[in-house]
Order: structure tokens, then C-alpha cells, then sequence
């Protein structure tokens, strides 16, 4: 033991002069804390977060406006406490220029003070509660994904369009599933003729679903996001429901778990702002390169923080690489002059975005394979409904 | 409320009965004879479903993929066991909660690390894929196949049980372990079998939910909470209990999603009916359990003399 303490003590004098040179060289970067959920069931939505915004670092030359990039990558495991502890060492100890991500709402209201008070510049690529997008709006806060309330709202807006009288609605008991039932009933003009609220993870939905079959509704709205709209899916189709009676949803058949659902899906509507098959020409690069780096086809969630990316780096390039100037880059980041893969897009007063809502089949695509296919624009240049109450 | 939606309820009871019988019997057996906790039994119900979905992508075969799940758990179960969990045998319950709670979390990330985060397909066969037509009901195939599969495991146990020689001696062993194995019986290995067996009628429920739930890591967990709930309200190293205990919790947990908000509704104003309802209707089947304890704290069908 004692003779190997003498090396141990060169090599850590060793590490720590590295560590001091590259900590001098990392200053000349800019710094991008990036926390998603990346373990636990919801991991394949923070993982296609990751994936998209690295791709979109990648399409920009593997810098932001010609300046180096250094992405700190952290997963929050869905523990607003441990994402509070992340958060603050970002600010902290690594100091970085952006904090970007965030996959489920309950971890950004936990993390919203931290970044409010230390002015924090904050990219959100997917979750966006409600009360960040009315009365505690902050001015560095950027949401390039979407307002929680706005795709529902989408979908309810078809529900009118359709010509649906009664409409049966389902989603899990807590804030997420009330928030996106309240989003449907403020564009749907019909008639609700159930609206049930399930145990969070229910995995059987047999009762409901009998239940739902005795109501005879035109049409059926659901919001279950991840291993819940599998199972109900699966159920729903199984009572020898599905294609009789029209599915709406949001975020829950979408591309974290159509791979586990494949033809089972088939004909399930779902709301959103963006689709895999948008012909503009930034989409189509999008699109092509995911599917060829990752091998399979990219979700929402991908499409989202890809454009996270691309908007650091058009507002950095606008400022001449000059990220220090925080003022200037959060004034170039509003002006959100980039190609969005979703088309046209356009920041809120609040730092939500204005962006058209479209419906989505599930269908197959030019190869043959389970995805989206772009039915209708239900709400054109759609801003959120809490803007009113952000004080800015 | 219709006749046909009770009728329709009673199935999705009896269904959900009958999956929760086939994970309670397996944990009642190596609870009530071998006295051993095993946290992990809801890890093998996800082996059971990865593995099913596993050969039923690969061979395209259902039944295949329903059996070979079952028999695969089978021999999982007999080496985890050989590999350590005997050792457990005598040790405190403490201990064997911790040990097995441990498997269930490298279970988990094992899962993870083979079949990915995200969960995976499998899908019912096509002939069960659709609505079958009970006394005017349309009712899931699959669903059926699943009762009428359950019934038959429920069967074949109880003629195992009851009418063979290894039947005599896990009855025996559920009674008085320490006289069984005076007796000259090879206590170890029958405690091998019965770990094993429970293992393969968990491998077969998580076989047969695969195409109703979502294949996922982690799925065993909250089935095992409500097999406790059975075990506890049959009655430790009971088959006939975990039997009826799990229709029981299967009616209350279905009928109470149903019928308590209907009836909230007609009692209060329905604003506080769908604030109340599902919360109160998910704690039924604990409220049940409390119920139970207090008036027969051994359980519905206590195994008698256990030494």
C-alpha cells in the first residue's frame, strides 16, 4: 500500500493539471446543460430528445454560429428533485450558456424557479405547463416545442369540424390528463357524453371500455401517453371497437410507441403541430438523416428539440458568435429567424410558439411501415390560450 | 345500466380473476409451503411476456410462444433458485424481501438492457383478434380464450394438488414442513418443484397479458401488489383461497371503476362524483382487504396447523 502511494499522488497531480487545462479551454465554448428523461419507461422519449438536438447540432457543422459546443447530457430519471439538484449544478458549477430539454412537466414547474432567478436561458424541447406560459412567464424562457394545452385543442377543433355530437373523453386522474381534456372542450362545440378519469398506470381498461361501448358516442378522445395508450389501444381494438368508433388523441400514439404497436394503431387520429411527412425541404433533410443515423423513424419529440438546435444556432450566428451578451441572444432567439421543420413558426410574447395544429392518421407510409399521414390543419397560426396572463 | 353492461363487467372481472389467480398460486405455494417471500415473483410474469413476445416475433406462432414462455419460466425459475434463492430458505423473511426486492430492480434493468426502454410488440393471434358474441354481448375473443385457459390451469392444478402423490406432499408441506421432511421426503427438491411450478404459471399470466398490455420494463410490479392483496385475503398456501381471493379482487377492482362513479353521480353533484370516483374506486380492493383482515385475520381459506 505505501509504495503505491507516491504514483497515486503524481497521477491525480497529473489529473488535476488536465482538468485545469481543459477547464481553460472549455470556456472558450458554449455551454449547453441538456437534461431529459432518459431511464425509466418514458426513456425513449428523452432519448429521441437527445438524439434530434444532437443531430440538429450536427446539421449546423457541430457548432452554434461557428462557436464550439460542449453538451453536458443528464438524465433526470423523472425526479423533480433530482432535476432541481441538476439544474443547479448547471448554473453553478458548469455554468452554462442554456439549459435545454425537459421531458414531463412536473420536472419544469420544479425546475422553472431556479432558471427564473439565476436568468437562466432556458430552451424547452417538449414539455410546456401552463402556468410558465401565463402568470409566471419569464423573458428566458424559450419553448420551441408547444404549449400542453395546444394540440388538444387542435384535436378538439376536429372534433367540431367533423361534425361529432357526442364525444366521449378518457385520460388519466392528474394534471397532464385534466389539462388535455380542458384543452379538447374548449374547441369542441358538441356534446360530452362521458368524461372518465383512469388511475395513473392503469394497465386494464376493460371496464372503461365497456362502459364507453354502452355510451355509443360518435367519437372517443383520449389522452394516454406511453405504456398507457398501448394498452388501451390494444383493448379498445380487441373489444372490436376500433374503426368503428373514430380514436382522437394526443400524445398517445405517436412515434415513442407506434414501434410497439404496429398495425394495431391503424386508423387512430392524433393532434399535433408537426408530422413526419411535411414536405418542406427542412423536414425532408430531418427526417432522411434521423432515419438513416438512428435507424428508425423519428418522433415528435426528435423533431422538436432538432429545432431547439437549429434556432441556437441561427441566433447565435445573428449576434456574430458574440453568446456572452446574454440580452442579445435572448432577443435573437425571439426573433426565431430559422426554417422550423414544422413550417412556419413564431414566438409568443410569452416564449411559446405560434404554429399551426394539424390531425394525423396512423397509416402506413411509402415503405410499408406504421407512421403518420398528415390529414388536416385544424387551427392556422394558433397561439396558446394562457398568453392573456403572462404580465410581460 | 344495462343488463348488458353488467354482464360485461362480470367478464372483465372473472378475466382479470383468473390472470391474478395464475400469478397468486405460484406465491401462495412458495409462500405457504417453503415460507419464503418472493418479491421477484413479479419480475418472472415480465420475463414470461418478453419472452412470449420474443418467440412470437421470431416463429410467428402464438401457441408457441404461450408455451415455450411458460416452460422457459419453468426452468428460470428452478435455476434461480438452485443459483441462490434456496440459500434464502432459512434465512429471515427481512432478508428475503431484501434479496428478492433486488432481483426485481436488476430484473428491470436487465429487461432494459436486452429488449431496450421502449416496449415492445406482440399481438393476439388472428383468429381471437375480434369480438365474440356471448348472449348478445360482444365481448373480446381473446379475452375469452383468457377465462377459458385460466379455468383449465385452475383445473389442472386442482387435480395436482388434490389427486397426486406430489399434490399430497405440497399439501402436506403447506400444513407441517418439519414433518414432511422427517418423513424421509426430499424437502429441497420439492421445494424446487413448487418455486418452479409458481414461476411457470407467473411466465404463463405475463405470456398471456402480453397481447392486452403493454410489454414493458417494470410491468410486473403493480400486478404484484394486487397478488399480495389475493394471497393475503385467500389465505397463505392456499390454492382454493388465491382461487377465490382472486375472482373476488378481480369483481371488486372492475365492477367498483364502474359502478362507484355511476353511482356518485346519482348520489352527489357530478362535479364532486368525478373528483371522488376514481379515487375511491381504486382503493376498494384495500378497503376489502381491511375489511377481511378484521374479521378473519387468517384469511377467507386458512390452511390449518401450520407449523
Amino acid at each position: 500500500m505505501k509504495k503505491t502511494f507516491p504514483m497515486i499522488r503524481s497521477a491525480s497531480g497529473a489529473l488535476l493539471i488536465a482538468a485545469l487545462t481543459w477547464g481553460g479551454a472549455a470556456s472558450a465554448q458554449f455551454k449547453v446543460g441538456f437534461m431529459a428523461t432518459l431511464s425509466g419507461p418514458a426513456a425513449a422519449l428523452g432519448q429521441d430528445m437527445y438524439d434530434g438536438f444532437m443531430l440538429g447540432l450536427e446539421h449546423s457543422g457541430g457548432k452554434f454560429g461557428g462557436v464550439d459546443v460542449e453538451v453536458i447530457r443528464e438524465d433526470d430519471q423523472l425526479k423533480p428533485d433530482l432535476a432541481v439538484q441538476t439544474v443547479n449544478r448547471f448554473i453553478e458549477r458548469d455554468q452554462v450558456d442554456v439549459v435545454a430539454g425537459v421531458t414531463f412537466s412536473n420536472v419544469m414547474m420544479a425546475i422553472a424557479k431556479p432558471l427564473a432567478d439565476s436568468n437562466t436561458i432556458f430552451m424547452g424541447t417538449n414539455a410546456g405547463p401552463a402556468p410558465l406560459a401565463g402568470e409566471r412567464c419569464a423573458p428566458n424562457f424559450f419553448f420551441v416545442s408547444y404549449q400542453n394545452d395546444q394540440q388538444a385543442e387542435g384535436v378538439g377543433k376536429y372534433a367540431t369540424n367533423q361534425g361529432f355530437k357526442n364525444v366521449y373523453l378518457m385520460a388519466p386522474n392528474y394534471q397532464a390528463g385534466k389539462d388535455a381534456v380542458g384543452g379538447f372542450k374548449r374547441y369542441y362545440k358538441g356534446n360530452v357524453v362521458g368524461e372518465v378519469y383512469t388511475r395513473v398506470n392503469q394497465p386494464d381498461y376493460s371496464a372503461e371500455i365497456a362502459q364507453l361501448q354502452a355510451a355509443n358516442p360518435d367519437a372517443v378522445y383520449v389522452f394516454y401517453p406511453g405504456g398507457m395508450g398501448i394498452n388501451f389501444i390494444k383493448q379498445f381494438r380487441q373489444a372490436g371497437l376500433l374503426g368503428k368508433i373514430p380514436l382522437l388523441s394526443v400524445s398517445s400514439f405517436d412515434g415513442s410507441t407506434l414501434p410497439a404497436l404496429k398495425e394495431t394503431a391503424l386508423g387512430a387520429i392524433s393532434g399535433s403541430f408537426w408530422g413526419v411527412d411535411f414536405d418542406n425541404p427542412v423536414n425532408q433533410k430531418f427526417v432522411t438523416a434521423f432515419e438513416a443515423k438512428y435507424g428508425r423513424i423519428p418522433s415528435q419529440y426528435a423533431a422538436q428539440s432538432y429545432d431547439g438546435a437549429m434556432l441556437l444556432n441561427s441566433a447565435i450566428k445573428k449576434i456574430g458568435g458574440q453568446y456572452k451578451d446574454k440580452n442579445a441572444l435572448m432577443a435573437a432567439l425571439r426573433a426565431a429567424e430559422f426554417d422550423s421543420v414544422r413550417g412556419d413558426f413564431k414566438f409568443n410574447k410569452n416564449g411559446f410558439p405560434i404554429h399551426d395544429m394539424y390531425v394525423f392518421e396512423v397509416a402506413p407510409d411509402a415503405k410499408g411501415r406504421v407512421s403518420h399521414k398528415t390529414l388536416q390543419k385544424t387551427l392556422p397560426a394558433h397561439p396558446d390560450s394562457y398568453v392573456g396572463q403572462c404580465p410581460l | 345500466m344495462t343488463l348488458n353492461l353488467v354482464l360485461g363487467q362480470a367478464l372483465n372481472g372473472l378475466q382479470f380473476g383468473i390472470l391474478l389467480f395464475l400469478m397468486a398460486a405460484g406465491l401462495t405455494l412458495v409462500f405457504g409451503i417453503m415460507s419464503f417471500v418472493n418479491l421477484a415473483h413479479g419480475s418472472l410474469y415480465m420475463f414470461g411476456a418478453y419472452f412470449a413476445a420474443t418467440v412470437a416475433s421470431h416463429s410467428g406462432s402464438f401457441v408457441l410462444a404461450i408455451f415455450s414462455a411458460m416452460v422457459l419460466i419453468f426452468l428460470l425459475g428452478a435455476a434461480i433458485d438452485r443459483a441462490g434463492l434456496s440459500i434464502l430458505h432459512r434465512r429471515s423473511h427481512l432478508d428475503q424481501v431484501l434479496a428478492t426486492f433486488g432481483l426485481v430492480l436488476f430484473s428491470n434493468e436487465l429487461v432494459r438492457v436486452v429488449w431496450g426502454n421502449a416496449p415492445i410488440y406482440m399481438d393476439a393471434p388472428d383468429y381471437l383478434s375480434d369480438a365474440v358474441n356471448i348472449f348478445g354481448l360482444n365481448y373480446p375473443a381473446y379475452r375469452f380464450a383468457i377465462i377459458v385457459a385460466g379455468l383449465l390451469v385452475a383445473l389442472g392444478l386442482y387435480l395436482l394438488i388434490e389427486r397426486t402423490r406430489i399434490g399430497m406432499l405440497i399439501r402436506a408441506g403447506a400444513s407441517n414442513r418439519t414433518m414432511v421432511s422427517a418423513l424421509g421426503v426430499n424437502i429441497a427438491w420439492l421445494n424446487r418443484f413448487v418455486f418452479a411450478l409458481g414461476a411457470g404459471l407467473a411466465g404463463l399470466a405475463g405470456a398471456l397479458v402480453g397481447p392486452i398490455l403493454s410489454v414493458e420494463p417494470g410491468m410486473g410490479e403493480p400486478v404484484l401488489i394486487l397478488t399480495l392483496v389475493v394471497i393475503v385475503i385467500g389465505g397463505i398456501g392456499s390454492i382454493r383461497g388465491a382461487f377465490f381471493g382472486a375472482i373476488v379482487v378481480g369483481l371488486v377492482d372492475t365492477m367498483g371503476r364502474v359502478f362507484v362513479p355511476i353511482w356518485l353521480r346519482a348520489t352527489f353533484d357530478p362535479a364532486m362524483a368525478t373528483a371522488i370516483g376514481p379515487a375511491l374506486a381504486s382503493m376498494l380492493v384495500y378497503l376489502l382487504m381491511a375489511v377481511i383482515l378484521a374479521f378473519k385475520p387468517e384469511g377467507l381459506f386458512p390452511v390449518r396447523a401450520r407449523g
